[in-house]
């Protein structure tokens, strides 16, 4: 059991180790927002992006997907994609009335 | 066992699917109803309902004549019950429950509870969409697309369809889950996914439809909860005039947005209430063919790619709301490419007959019948996905006829011939041919008697919503003496289907008994005991062949069950 | 009860267990119901003629002192479940009323939020970035009040399942665990998307 146990151990560390990274990423992303006064599409950009390290993070090493079997990934790429189809739509909706199409 | 334990809040997968199914028939009854005393209003507009107008009371039909906005309920509680109380529950909920466990050789279904709780909230959502007809301003009415502004400034029953429906979206959702489950974990030993029966197939396809279609219209649902209850603006814009004044809300939101988020889902449930339908007919055509399915691994890739197109053609059914032309081509694409694996499916099944000698009882007749009349269905749908002559015919009695060949002749017919089949499975006793026959016949005719006009109708440019069957439209002048075929055609359906009732229940008591295997069929449902005990099988299955091996030369009988090894 | 297979120990096959799959299944569809109400964001915003910077309206601080709440209860929930892993109940136990008080911690300050936003007299009403706002943070919290309810209940009903079967119990853990962590990462999205831009 002992090699169980390390194994359990380096988990552990693994999760401090994301635990950590994600609070300084919640505190990166409230700075940007509050004193980097960028224009708005840049801004945007930068506060979804670290959205997406963070929920990365979350999704990989808390609910384990890095060492997932396929089947659940491929079950989650099926879902991601009809995700964005979804997301898509307003965007192309908006597209189309401002070129006037 | 209590008998409630037993026979209400039972675990076992075949009592839930007879729940499902003996709910979803007794809500197709009633939907069918519905629609019975429209179309007495259609045939003869202002005249007093014969019957039971005068049960309506006042606030429906004073003096047994209809008003138009009790027409209004009638058809949006028509649309509602039909699609997610009647064939939805029927289809998946009953024939999956009852037939996916046998056919895999589980022993159960993967998560048992959770069935149970996934029927009881369909049955909740049922008695929330039936008690919304008592509510002042009686139920929702604004079309079982409920589209807003309309269904936002909708007397009370619209909440309550918005709460119903939630329900029977959890329901969906939850037996969705389990239905995959199922069949990804507990196949039986040697039973890999070509080996799955046809009807496995479609109804694995159409569980993903319902897990990733279905949430997207709950959260529009909570919208529109919102919208009715908080006093949100999420689909009402600046400025909308009602009764002449301008409506005191924050606005700012958008009609369409509704729209977006209902056919995302009402698009992929066309095909939840199709893809069961081909699964049951492909189970029936296989087995009274006593030939393999044709194409089946063909049958199985275009049931895949159309799930997965068709969550990408949804706004086809939103053309004219100037949602623009990329929007529309890139949908009228998406629409016309996904008629291909449908097509493919439909000829596999027909070139299946060929050289066969068929068995010409009560299933084959319902499932030979379901081709054709969804043969029908589909290409009449076709001038709608393309965006030009969408414009003619939207929203007019064309789509009517269209949609209803798919759900009506089509996949009710196939449902039927599911219930001629497995009701020996059920019951150990066999269905009454000479009944079968005479409920078969008049509803094949009547079927097309009520909606072959409709294509006519569409064509002089009928609209659908019209609460007195276009009697006064000068345009509609010419077809409108088609109503009172159609209305007669809808009453004489309602008669051909007392053969059924009686043959039903007669049946049950006293049909011919049957032993385990009375179709000679191979796949494994059939080798677990008539009714199947709880557990379902009494020996162990290991499955060593594909699902229809029907006439393989050189064996003693002309089918080979999926567990039996062939002799030498 | 019948013998399902799968259960505690995983399908040869497929590599999973039954909770497991199925859990990522709810999953995948909770993913399109948050889908559905970013879709409509996305969609209200683009179209609507003006929309204000979350941060004049709400409040950033109180906001980001409940995402760090929510990223503690994800380490302390997956802390439960290694704890389980190790077969150690007493401390799995800690860490799982450890994980229900951060969730208590956090429904407190919405509680202080939105109490806040209705005294100012700004209601779902008020404008429709309010609407959505109410909309997006009431579902999740339905979610976060659900996630507590299943953890309280693991919490003081584990023992006899422990004794019983502590694989099982752990399977149970993490698929617990799965969805909390999954309310937490709708979170990350939902704190940026409202409060900060």
């Amino acid at each position: 059991m002992s090699n169980h146990a390390e194994e359990m151990d380096r988990h552990i560390r693994t999760y401090l180790l994301v635990f950590g990274s994600l609070i300084v990423l919640t505190l990166i992303t409230v700075a940007s927002s509050q004193f980097l006064h960028l224009p708005i599409g840049p801004h945007i950009a930068v506060a979804l992006i670290i959205a997406t390290i963070k929920a990365t993070l979350v999704a990989c090493f808390f609910m384990h997907l890095i060492s997932e079997r396929k089947l659940i990934m491929a079950v989650l790429g099926l879902t991601v994609f009809f995700f964005f189809v979804l997301l898509l739509v307003p965007a192309m909706t908006a597209l189309s009335h401002e070129t006037g199409h | 066992m209590s008998f409630w334990r037993k026979y209400v809040f039972s675990v076992d997968h075949k009592v839930i699917g007879i729940q499902y199914a003996v709910t979803g028939l007794m809500f197709l009854f009633f939907g069918f109803c519905l629609m019975m005393i429209m179309r007495w209003q259609l045939a003869y507009p202002g005249q007093p309902i014969p019957f039971i107008g005068s049960w309506l009371g006042d606030a429906r039909a004073p003096s047994g004549i209809m008003l138009p906005d009790f027409y209004n309920q009638l058809g949006a509680m028509h649309g509602t019950i039909m699609v997610f109380l009647g064939v939805v529950p029927l289809a998946v909920g009953g024939f999956g429950n009852y037939v996916l466990p046998l056919q895999i050789g589980a022993v159960d279904m993967a998560f048992p509870k959770l069935n149970m709780i996934s029927y009881w909230c369909l049955f909740l959502g049922g008695v929330i969409m039936l008690g919304s007809f008592f509510l002042p301003g009686g139920a929702a009415q604004s079309g079982w697309t409920s589209y807003p502004p309309l269904a936002d400034i909708a007397p009370s029953g619209q909440t309550a369809w918005l709460f119903g429906m939630i329900f029977l979206i959890t329901s969906s959702l939850l037996g969705s889950m389990n239905f995959i489950v199922t069949t990804i974990q507990l196949r039986v030993k040697g039973l890999s996914f070509f080996r799955l029966p046809f009807f496995v197939w479609a109804q694995f396809v159409t569980s993903f439809l319902l897990l990733l279609a279905f949430p997207p219209l709950e959260a529009a649902g909570v919208l529109q909860l919102m919208d009715r209850l908080a006093g949100t603006s999420f689909f009402l814009p600046t400025g909308l005039v009602v009764s002449g004044e301008i409506l005191q809300v924050s606005g700012g939101g958008s009609p369409l947005l509704w729209q977006h988020l209902f056919w995302f889902l009402a698009h992929p449930e066309v095909y939840v209430l199709i893809l069961p339908a081909m699964g049951i007919v492909a189970e029936i055509i296989a087995n009274n063919t006593r030939k393999p399915l044709w194409g089946y691994r063909s049958m199985v890739y275009s049931v895949i790619v159309l799930g997965f197109l068709s969550f990408v053609v949804w706004a086809h059914h939103m053309f004219l709301t100037g949602m623009g032309t990329v929007m529309s081509s890139f949908f009228q694409t998406t629409t016309m490419i996904i008629s291909i694996p449908s097509v493919i499916l439909l000829s596999c099944l027909f070139i299946s007959l060929y050289g066969a000698s068929i068995r010409f009882n009560t299933p084959m007749l319902f499932a030979l019948a379901f081709l054709p009349m969804f043969g029908i269905g589909g290409l009449t749908g076709l001038p709608l996905g393309l965006s030009a002559p969408d414009i003619a015919l939207h929203d007019t009695y064309y789509v009517i006829g269209h949609f209803h060949y798919l759900v009506a002749p089509g996949t009710i017919f196939a449902l039927f011939a599911g219930i001629y089949y497995w009701f020996p499975k059920a019951t150990g006793r066999r269905m009454s041919e000479l009944l079968g026959k005479l409920h078969f016949w008049p509803s094949i005719i009547f079927m097309n008697g009520i909606f072959m006009p409709m294509f006519i109708q569409g064509f002089a440019g009928v609209s659908r919503r019209l609460a007195d069957g276009g009697a006064t439209y000068d345009f509609a002048g010419n077809v409108t003496p088609l109503n009172r075929m159609m209305s007669w055609s809808a009453w004489g359906l309602a008669l051909a289907q007392i053969p059924f009732i009686i043959n039903f229940f007669m049946s049950m008591r006293s049909g011919v008994k049957v032993g385990s295997n009375p179709w000679n069929a191979t796949t494994l449902e059939w080798q677990a005991p008539s009714p199947p005990p709880h557990g379902n099988f009494t020996r162990e299955m290991v499955v060593v062949r594909g699902p229809y091996e029907y006439s393989v030369p050189g064996q003693k009988e002309d089918f080979l069950p999926q567990n039996q090894k062939a002799e030498a | 009860m019948l013998e399902l297979p799968y259960i505690v120990e995983p399908r040869p096959d497929t590599g999973l267990t039954n909770g497991k799959l199925g859990i990522w299944l709810f999953l995948a569809s909770e993913v399109m119901l948050f889908g559905g109400l970013f879709a409509a964001y996305i969609m209200l915003r683009v179209g609507g003629p003006t929309w204000p910077v979350g941060a004049d309206i709400l409040n950033v601080p109180m906001a980001t002192f409940n995402t760090v709440v929510l990223i503690t209860s994800s380490i302390t929930m997956v802390m439960a479940w290694a704890a389980l892993m190790r077969r150690n109940y007493g401390t799995y136990q800690l860490y799982m009323f450890a994980t229900v008080g951060l969730g208590l911690v956090f429904l407190t300050v919405k509680y202080f939020e939105y109490s806040h936003k209705l005294h100012d007299g700004l209601y779902p009403s008020t404008s429709t970035f309010l609407a959505i706002y109410f909309t997006l943070t009431g579902l999740h919290m339905l979610h976060v009040i659900a996630g507590m309810v299943v953890i309280t209940y693991f919490a003081l009903a584990g023992r006899s399942m422990f004794r019983k079967n502590p694989q099982w119990l752990t399977n149970r853990v993490e698929h617990t665990g799965l969805f909390w962590h999954f309310v937490d990462l709708v979170w990350i999205f939902l704190f940026p998307v409202l409060y900060l831009m």
